[in-house]
């Protein structure tokens, strides 16, 4: 049955938002704030992202430009807050104290030179933000998810990274003409990806959505068709037949071993083996007859092609037969036993037995369908009964084993 | 007289088992999950629980498991709708003393909670043929012989049991004492809760219970 659980999508199923600045918390626009939780990063790595790039030849400073003005600034109630001046300065501190690196060790006149360093180090810095299994946890709910965009931002980190040594090697290879024109490049594409991305994982969203509801649907609709053809339509036949309660337990019994078998038993094919055989026969005898057939089997065997089994099956169904109808006992019980190359079954009552020497000669059921049977089949059949005392067959049959 | 608390998720179960039940049982108590179950039985202190096996909140196991581990004595006769093997032996590994299954008559029930409360083991036809099912001979290497293997006479008894036969019924057929079969039950009883067959071992570790 369809877990309940599965219903109420893990984590809110808030689609992916459009990226937007909010006012709370902005050191400069709250770009950097919004792209944060756009990919659901801390701010810090995005700032210093912004710093890193800024230093290098100010491609920062325009990336930070293109997505402030790409991006709307989120709807805030009343008097906007304040800016946090004392990151703004930290954050600032930290870009002059680079500027000032790169200028006093020559780096920045390498220009497009240290590109790759910087971006290799924003992906690091990605990279060993996503190691931080406890902040992980915070930001994303639902497991799923957290995996699958985990894995995103992991994939992100690294190609920054492998992006930065690319770039690295490019321009040992005197390539950094070309080199400049690609950032720009790249900057634009990625702005248009964190446009376009809420669009995109909301469309993917929605397809998965619509695919567990449809198999929540069919085991839905599985388990209404079973319940309809099967249990309510009993409980009216129970209704109709009320007076005789003989019928209701009957139809009781049947409707419970068919939820059994559909709850607890593998399917079988009941013309493979001995037990499922002997099974499916006590069912029909019980349905047949309103009499209760407890079966239990131990071990099994495949039945054979000479026919030796399907004899002693048929001397198995004459006695649960006769139990059924005759003895009046509320209860038969059936053993059926293969051990190494002997099967054995048992059907027994408790019912009124009776005097087998007393009975008549033109009496089929017992002497041709049952010993005659088992004995032609070079098996044996003997009959435990007295008057008052229950009845018991027992039939045995030697099989090859194969 | 014989104390007994009925441990059942449905109401109309329990009171369906009250009344069922002879003069000789005295039911002092009903619960209705696993919680309520191990309260009751700190507090009433019953000879017998009539323990369901499934249940919300883990099942009769977790009752076992929780009653049992704190060294208590009480002992249990699980009752239960399902046929499954690994619930029957699951519950009977836990530590119950016996297994029926919920359509037995209210006499037969009174008989295994007598039993039951006497120390005996009550095995229904079919955790007969399980059990027989299980320790069938087989060539894996056993470990310890005594605990891994049905003596003959034991092996009897089920085979009787399996089939339908009452205690006193085997009694007859085996020329023993109704005594004797309950030792041969018990022993067996003892078996299939410490042995470790593999047979045995596979249900237990599907059922989580190693």
């Amino acid at each position: 049955m369809a877990d309940q659980k599965t219903l109420a999508e893990p984590g809110g199923g808030a689609p992916y938002r459009r990226m937007t600045r909010p006012m709370e918390g902005r050191l400069v626009g709250g770009v950097a704030q919004g792209l944060a939780a756009q990919l659901r990063l801390d701010p810090v790595v995005i700032r210093l992202m912004f710093v890193l790039l800024s230093v290098v030849d100010g491609v920062g400073v325009v990336a930070y430009a293109v997505l402030w003005m790409i991006s709307p600034r989120e709807p805030y109630e009343g008097q906007p807050p304040a800016r946090d001046w004392s990151q703004l300065a930290a954050f600032s501190a930290i870009g002059m104290a680079l500027l000032a690196f790169g200028w006093l060790t020559g780096a920045s006149k390498g220009g497009i030179g240290v590109l790759p360093f910087a971006v290799g180090g924003i992906g690091a810095l990605i990279l060993w933000q996503q190691a931080d299994p406890e902040r992980r946890k915070g930001w994303v709910s639902g497991a799923t998810k957290s995996i699958r965009k985990n894995r995103a931002r992991t994939l992100l980190g690294v190609a920054l990274v492998v992006g930065g040594a690319a770039g690295f090697l490019a321009i040992e290879g005197q390539l950094a003409e070309a080199g400049r024109g690609l950032l720009f490049t790249a900057v634009v594409v990625g702005g248009l990806a964190v446009i376009a991305a809420p669009w995109l994982a909301g469309l993917w969203k929605e397809l998965q959505l619509e695919r567990r509801e449809r198999i929540r649907q069919e085991e839905r609709a599985e388990v209404a068709a079973m319940v309809h053809d099967s249990v309510l339509h009993t409980l009216t036949l129970i209704q109709r037949v009320s007076h005789d309660p003989r019928e209701v337990t009957r139809l009781a019994r049947a409707q419970e071993r068919d939820l059994r078998n559909w709850l607890y038993q593998p399917a079988q094919d009941a013309d493979a083996t001995l037990a499922a055989a002997v099974r499916r026969i006590a069912a029909e005898e019980e349905d047949a007859h309103g009499v209760a057939i407890e079966v239990v089997c131990v071990g099994d065997v495949q039945l054979d092609s000479t026919g030796k089994l399907a004899a002693m099956l048929k001397a198995a169904r004459q006695a649960m037969v006769n139990a059924a109808k005759y003895s009046e006992s509320p209860s038969v019980s059936v053993y059926a036993e293969v051990e190494g190359e002997e099967v054995t079954i048992f059907v027994k009552d408790r019912g009124k037995g009776f005097d087998l020497d007393a009975v008549p000669p033109d009496r089929m059921g017992i002497r041709e369908s049952i010993i005659g049977r088992m004995e032609r089949h070079g098996g044996t059949a003997r009959v435990r009964t007295e008057p008052g005392e229950g009845t018991e067959v027992m039939l045995t049959m030697k099989v090859a084993k194969e | 007289m014989t104390r007994v608390l009925i441990v059942d998720d449905h109401r109309l179960f329990r009171s369906g088992v009250r009344a069922e039940l002879g003069d000789s049982i005295q039911v002092v108590g009903e619960a209705e999950d696993v919680d309520s179950a191990v309260r009751s039985i700190a507090e009433l202190e019953p000879d017998v629980v009539l323990l369901d096996v499934h249940m919300p909140g883990g099942g009769g196991q977790e009752v076992l498991r929780r009653v049992l581990g704190s060294g208590s004595q009480v002992r249990f006769l699980a009752l239960s709708v399902s046929d499954a093997a690994e619930d029957v032996i699951g519950v009977i590994r836990g530590g119950a003393r016996g297994y029926v299954t919920k359509n037995i008559s209210g006499k037969e029930l009174t008989d295994a909670i007598r039993r039951v409360a006497e120390g005996d083991a009550v095995f229904s036809p079919r955790l007969a043929g399980f059990v027989l099912d299980a320790f069938a001979s087989s060539e894996a290497p056993s470990i310890d012989p005594e605990l891994d293997s049905l003596t003959q006479r034991e092996r009897e008894v089920l085979r009787l049991i399996a089939r339908g036969y009452a205690y006193k019924e085997i009694a007859k057929e085996l020329f023993i004492s109704v005594k004797t079969v309950e030792t041969h039950v018990s022993s067996v009883l003892r078996k299939l809760q410490l042995s470790n067959r593999h047979e045995l071992s596979r249900w237990a570790t599907a059922r989580r219970l190693v």
